[in-house]
């Protein structure tokens, strides 16, 4: 996956407009919150909640469409579909993949910081 | 009226990231922000700060979007709280049920600054819009409770006036809406003193107060006359002449007036601009009354004619009045009832004591159950021996204050003649006598012939032949102003003598004068040529007896009258 497709950088901008100095604040959020998200993600698979699984997918596909990471909240939203459906199995697959593209958009929001 | 400036809107979002953004974009407007994480704070928040427009996450903790959205609109009430989903569900499940719960519309994610703004502007005016629309509707509200209020009044007064009437006779029968009266419609009925039962049956131009204004001076003249009275004409021209003078133009009154004679077994009826009124035959015929004058309130006093027509009614027949209600009742279709339709309805009558019933029935059949007949008036009126206890002699001989006989004499000394015409004043006590108005019309002819007589042939010695040209009728009456200003002595001594009998009485007016006299026996037919001008002739046949006592300054008329005449 290229870095072209991690950041709507167009979309950022804007919102860096909208916000001016609690930009900052909200990457730093969005981080953290993503952060959050994906652990419960993590957790809920392993104790096979699949509502639990379901909500924080969903929540985190939200944020990271209004940030315009658009990769994460595509694999955010097989996540949640797929938890929605109660198929679990071999979900830890794009848990992983999740888990990096994650790595890949902080590296690029940092450089906004 | 709020600017948009002061819009305050509640965000309530638990990622944080999301509610940030939308503070932002919120705030970027200029608007003011109330920032929550979950349903129960929004709904907490709400109560306390009522904010315009409500941004909603749908699925949040404690409470989810939706159950904070049924819960804010119940708290909001009548008011709109335009509440936004702010949502990335796409499913059309997910979609209704934000509806059902509530919402007004959705806000999807990625959030868009422009469409997010678009958004509250347009809900905050329709809030606007909305919060115009209930506070014109309390005012409309308050106006029609001040409205009916007033009607209420209004009826109460009407209501208190034509209360004066004699409505419960059984030879009557009427159906008035109970608003009848703010429909222009007005129907008036009394006893007369002879026993007679006056009806009139009135049409408004235009609906409500000003009709009802134009009500009551109609009903309290008709009250006040019916009961001294009065004779139809003479009510009918006053009626005319006060609502000629109160009301504005273009506001009049179709009306048909009718004066039913229970013991002649007849009825005048005056119509004018109703729908003709219909005498029901015992052969099962009818006879049309149309209407032939212009409506009370139109013409000046003296162009109005007062004139009614006269109809022999057999025992059990009827006279039905109506205004143009019954008509012109429409209905579903919008076709008017009509004529025919009156007609066929008297062509199937089956049983005569059920006309007036079949007939509200048909029209109320033809306009539809459950529609409103407000308009309708009907009367019925029955030929028959009738329930109304005259007032006139044989039950007001009890009353103590009235005279039996009586007679006075009234002398015009000469300085009056130029200056005082006694025919009022004399004229004012013979109609005090009950039963007697109706023949004011009568006793004022014989009264100016004879004192006019007396004063001209008589106390002044004018030449009656002289009014026989052109110059001499100029000559006549400029003696008779030069005589009567200069005339020093003389007198004319009028009696008026009067009897009271059960059915009416008998008047005898005396004039005499200070003259010489005439020729009384050259008063025969063949020669009264010589006395041309002086009305004997039209005194004559007003009275039952004309007489003359020699030497021929003394003349005694005697007037026999009927109370029902």
């Amino acid at each position: 996956m290229s870095s072209s497709q991690l950041i709507d950088h167009d979309a950022l901008a804007a919102l860096r407009e909208v916000m001016d100095e609690d930009f900052i604040q909200l990457i730093e959020t969005f981080v953290s919150d993503s952060h959050a998200k994906i652990n419960t993600m993590q957790r809920a698979l392993a104790a096979g909640q699949s509502d639990e699984l379901r909500r924080a997918a969903h929540s985190l596909k939200g944020s990271s469409s209004n940030i315009g990471a658009s990769g994460l909240m595509n694999t955010c939203r097989q996540i949640e579909e797929r938890a929605a459906a109660s198929e679990l199995r071999g979900l830890e697959h794009l848990l992983v993949d999740l888990q990096s593209e994650f790595s890949q958009v902080k590296q690029q929001l940092e450089i906004y910081c | 009226m709020l600017d948009d400036s002061a819009i305050t809107v509640l965000v309530a979002d638990d990622t944080d990231t999301d509610r940030l953004i939308l503070e932002a974009i919120v705030r970027k407007e200029g608007h003011n922000v109330i920032s929550v994480r979950d349903g129960r704070e929004a709904v907490e928040e709400f109560e306390k700060c009522r904010p315009d427009i409500v941004l909603l996450d749908a699925l949040m903790p404690e409470l989810d979007g939706f159950e904070a959205a049924k819960q804010i609109k119940a708290l909001a009430g009548e008011e709109l709280i335009p509440i936004i989903f702010l949502t990335s569900l796409t499913d059309t499940p997910s979609l209704v049920k934000c509806l059902e719960a509530g919402g007004d519309d959705f806000l999807s994610k990625p959030y868009n600054r422009v469409i997010l703004q678009a958004k509250i502007r347009a809900f905050y005016r329709m809030r606007t819009m909305n919060r115009t629309m209930l506070e014109q509707r309390d005012q409309i509200a308050r106006h029609n409770e001040h409205f009916l209020q007033e009607q209420t009044v209004a009826k109460q007064v009407f209501d208190n006036i034509t209360s004066g009437g004699n409505l419960n006779s059984s030879c009557l029968r009427y159906f008035m809406s109970p608003l009848a009266v703010f429909n222009g419609d007005v129907m008036v009925a009394a006893s007369t003193p002879a026993g007679n039962l006056m009806v009139l049956l009135g049409d408004f131009t235009g609906h409500g107060l000003p009709a009802a204004i134009g009500a009551m001076p109609l009903a309290t003249t008709f009250y006040g006359m019916v009961g001294k009275g009065y004779s139809m004409s003479d009510i009918l021209a006053e009626i005319n002449g006060k609502l000629k003078s109160i009301l504005p133009v273009g506001l009049f009154c179709c009306a048909t007036m009718v004066d039913v004679n229970f013991r002649k077994n007849t009825v005048r009826v005056w119509n004018g601009g109703l729908p003709a009124a219909y005498i029901y035959r015992l052969g099962g015929s009818i006879e049309q009354v149309k209407s032939n004058h212009l409506p009370l309130g139109i013409l000046a006093t003296k162009d109005f004619k007062a004139d009614a027509a006269l109809f022999q009614l057999h025992e059990g027949e009827r006279l039905y009045l109506w205004s143009d209600g019954i008509h012109e009742s429409r209905n579903s279709d919008g076709e008017m009832f009509g004529e025919e339709r009156i007609l066929a309805a008297f062509a199937r009558n089956e049983s005569r004591q059920c006309m007036f019933d079949e007939l509200l029935a048909k029209v109320k059949g033809f306009v539809g159950e459950g529609e409103k007949s407000d308009d309708v008036s009907l009367i019925e009126i029955l030929m028959a021996p009738s329930d109304i206890k005259p007032i006139g002699p044989t039950s007001s001989a009890h009353e103590p204050s009235r005279l039996a006989e009586w007679s006075l004499l009234f002398e015009v000394k000469p300085s009056s003649f130029a200056i005082f015409d006694p025919l009022p004043m004399l004229l004012s006590v013979l109609l005090e006598v009950p039963g007697l108005r109706n023949h004011s019309g009568t006793l004022y002819t014989v009264l100016s012939e004879l004192y006019s007589n007396a004063l001209e042939h008589g106390v002044l010695q004018l030449d009656s032949t002289m009014k026989a040209d052109p110059q001499g009728f100029d000559r006549y009456y400029q003696l008779r102003k030069s005589r009567t200003e200069e005339v020093k002595e003389g007198y004319i001594r009028i009696t008026l003598a009067h009897q009271t009998f059960a059915e009416g009485g008998c008047l005898q007016v005396t004039v005499e004068d200070s003259g010489p006299g005439f020729d009384v026996d050259r008063l025969k037919p063949e020669v009264s040529n010589d006395y041309s001008g002086r009305g004997l002739t039209l005194v004559e046949s007003l009275c039952d007896s004309l007489e003359y006592h020699k030497p021929g300054n003394r003349v005694c008329a005697t007037y026999r009258w009927r109370m029902d005449d």
